[in-house]
């Protein structure tokens, strides 16, 4: 009986065993490059109209070039409705000011008191605003409004010409106030 | 004709229909649902008026034929819990109507950053490119061609109960903890994706970016989501609402609801996070010495009880108090429960299923005696997590990091029974 026992579970092992070896070698091919066959290559144009990201590295940023001075005309047409006159006022997020205050009891986080990379910026600024019309100003108008911003924060003069050369090497007060997460941080009761 | 009917069916034997049968269908039905057709027509311009529940509530539904079928069901006339539009960028789940642990699609709690797109899903593609073997593209049939894979997962805004860090402000559990909902996500895994596009192995981030008027994007790091991200096309048996992303959205589970891209069209691999305006002015969290942690993704275990709760009166006598648990890094363990604001804790019953990164339903009965008390419910995860109070919490994080907070919930219950949110 134990013998009898012993075959059925030889058998049964060797089965799966086998089975396991013919099922590996299905997925085997589907799990190399292409092996689905699904999708396509993505064509050149197909790439450049959506990777509009930029790095802090400055990887991204398109040719063009704008100064403070040409970028406040445009922030008090397009920006200052939601911003407020000087950037200041809101109603939405504030973007001037609050140096010193991240430490306190009401923190005031702006581009200039917060924002670690001026890239992100340009970024930021190109593929999400103005609110009603995102992706709408061209890349002078995007360094123009970018200068105008660094510069009412006191980081660039207003004459500095801000472009794919220079924008990435700013260097913003709070780019060392971040750090990794600790969590969980809490100490057990 | 009518005993024919009973013993085969309309369809007979061979599962099509004769011409005698369907003439005998149609007969049927016309006799059967005359009443119900007619009443149905009368009635039918009616249920748009204000108050339709007493208009289309007979006196006896035994004495009167019921309603037709619908193409698309709708929930009962007389069930009136909806999201409450928090702004124009998000509406709460009304967790204090739910049961069980899964939110209806409809009743999903949103979050967009620059409204809801309208997209066809036939125009819709998934670029992947940068550090990938060629740049690739996919359209949705692409997408839902690949080896399918589903799982229930909450999804949890980061900023969830974020006005409590000043102050007991919420005067409802949809008001504290509506930015959080449970569904069955159903696509394609991220790493089949991947690896059917040929991934760099130096690669180790990757920015995904929406499709919408924000192209909302996220840096997040390979290694951590590799195993569980997955590129979601179906929510809860059917495709995407609109407003979680149709008709792709990306789903990290336990990670912070803006992780989970919706309207997904692009995934760029790198060597280093992106850095963009959404993991560096915001999603960072502020501590009392200035500095901000980055990268705080997961959404650490949490608890609130829903009945009884914020908004609701009760009375004296027997109820059940129940409540959600839920963990960003894995399974409710236990959940405990006190009625004297923290003094002492009763073991809560986990209600089944108790899966991984997903709500968790938690229940313990109790009797009321009109007294003034404080209710409280926290848990504990797998990993050992507990939940932590609120002062322990902002001993730690101050006040003003806006995310994250995950302190234990305490509803006081008045001497009338009507439930408010204190701070205990």
């Amino acid at each position: 009986m134990r013998n009898l026992l012993r075959n059925i579970l030889t058998v049964a092992l060797t089965t799966i065993l086998i089975a396991g070896i013919l099922w590996a070698g299905g997925p085997a091919d589907q799990e190399q490059t292409h092996g689905y066959g699904l999708g396509r290559p993505a064509t050149d144009q197909e790439v450049k109209a959506w990777n509009i990201d930029v790095a802090p590295t400055g990887e991204g940023l398109p040719a063009g070039q704008g100064t403070a001075k040409q970028g406040a005309a445009l922030f008090a047409v397009r920006c200052a409705t939601c911003h407020g006159p000087t950037g200041k006022e809101g109603p939405m997020d504030r973007l001037i000011g609050g140096a010193g205050t991240l430490a306190s009891q009401h923190p005031i986080k702006t581009v200039g008191s917060y924002w670690p990379y001026a890239t992100t910026l340009y970024d930021y600024v190109h593929r999400a605003m103005p609110f009603p019309a995102p992706q709408s100003l061209s890349p002078d108008e995007v360094y123009s409004v970018v200068a105008w911003l660094l510069y009412q924060n006191g980081i660039i003069a207003e004459d500095t010409v801000l472009d794919a050369h220079s924008l990435p090497g700013i260097s913003m007060p709070n780019r060392r106030g971040f750090s990794p997460d600790p969590r969980p941080d809490v100490p057990k009761p | 004709m009518t005993k024919h009917l009973q013993e085969e069916g309309p369809s007979g034997g061979d599962g099509r229909l004769d011409a005698e049968d369907e003439s005998l269908l149609n007969r049927r039905s016309l006799l059967a649902g005359t009443a119900g057709l007619v009443g149905a027509m009368l009635m039918g311009p009616m249920r748009l008026a204000a108050d339709a529940t007493t208009e289309i509530s007979p006196e006896d539904p035994t004495r009167v034929p019921g309603a037709t079928p619908t193409a698309y069901g709708q929930r009962s006339v007389f069930e009136k819990a909806v999201r409450i539009p928090r702004s124009w960028w998000s509406s709460l789940t009304p967790l204090q109507d739910s049961h069980g642990i899964l939110t209806p699609s409809s009743l999903h709690f949103e979050r967009h950053h620059n409204g809801v797109p309208t997209i066809q899903p036939a125009q819709h593609r998934l670029l992947v490119h940068g550090m990938v073997d060629q740049p690739w593209t996919f359209a949705m049939e692409d997408l839902k061609r690949f080896p399918s894979v589903s799982r229930l997962a909450f999804i949890e805004c980061s900023g969830n109960s974020g006005a409590e860090w000043r102050g007991p402000v919420g005067q409802t559990a949809q008001h504290t903890h509506g930015l959080t909902s449970t569904s069955e996500w159903t696509g394609v895994a991220l790493k089949t994706v991947l690896q059917e596009v040929g991934m760099n192995s130096e690669a180790s981030w990757m920015l995904a970016e929406g499709g919408d008027a924000a192209a909302m994007t996220r840096s997040l790091p390979l290694v951590s989501i590799m195993e569980e991200a997955i590129l979601c096309y179906a929510q809860n048996g059917e495709p995407l609402r609109p407003e979680q992303g149709y008709p792709l959205r990306l789903l990290v589970p336990g990670w912070e609801g803006n992780t989970c891209i919706k309207w997904l069209r692009r995934l760029k691999l790198g060597r280093a996070p992106f850095m963009t305006r959404e993991e560096t002015s915001q999603y960072t969290d502020l501590m009392p010495d200035g500095t901000a942690r980055q990268f705080t993704m997961v959404m650490e275990a949490k608890s609130v009880i829903t009945s009884p709760s914020g908004g609701q009166r009760i009375q004296p006598g027997f109820l059940e108090i129940r409540g959600l648990a839920w963990s960003g890094r894995g399974r409710i363990a236990s959940v405990e429960v006190s009625t004297d604001a923290g003094r002492s804790w009763r073991q809560a019953a986990l209600q089944e299923p108790i899966l991984p990164k997903c709500h968790t339903r938690f229940h313990l009965s109790w009797r009321w005696n009109g007294e003034d008390v404080i209710l409280q419910s926290r848990c504990l995860d797998d990993t050992g997590y507990r939940q932590p109070d609120r002062t322990a919490l902002v001993a730690v994080r101050g006040v003003n990091s806006v995310y994250h907070y995950n302190a234990i919930q305490s509803w006081h219950i008045a001497a009338d029974g009507k439930v408010s949110n204190v701070h205990a």
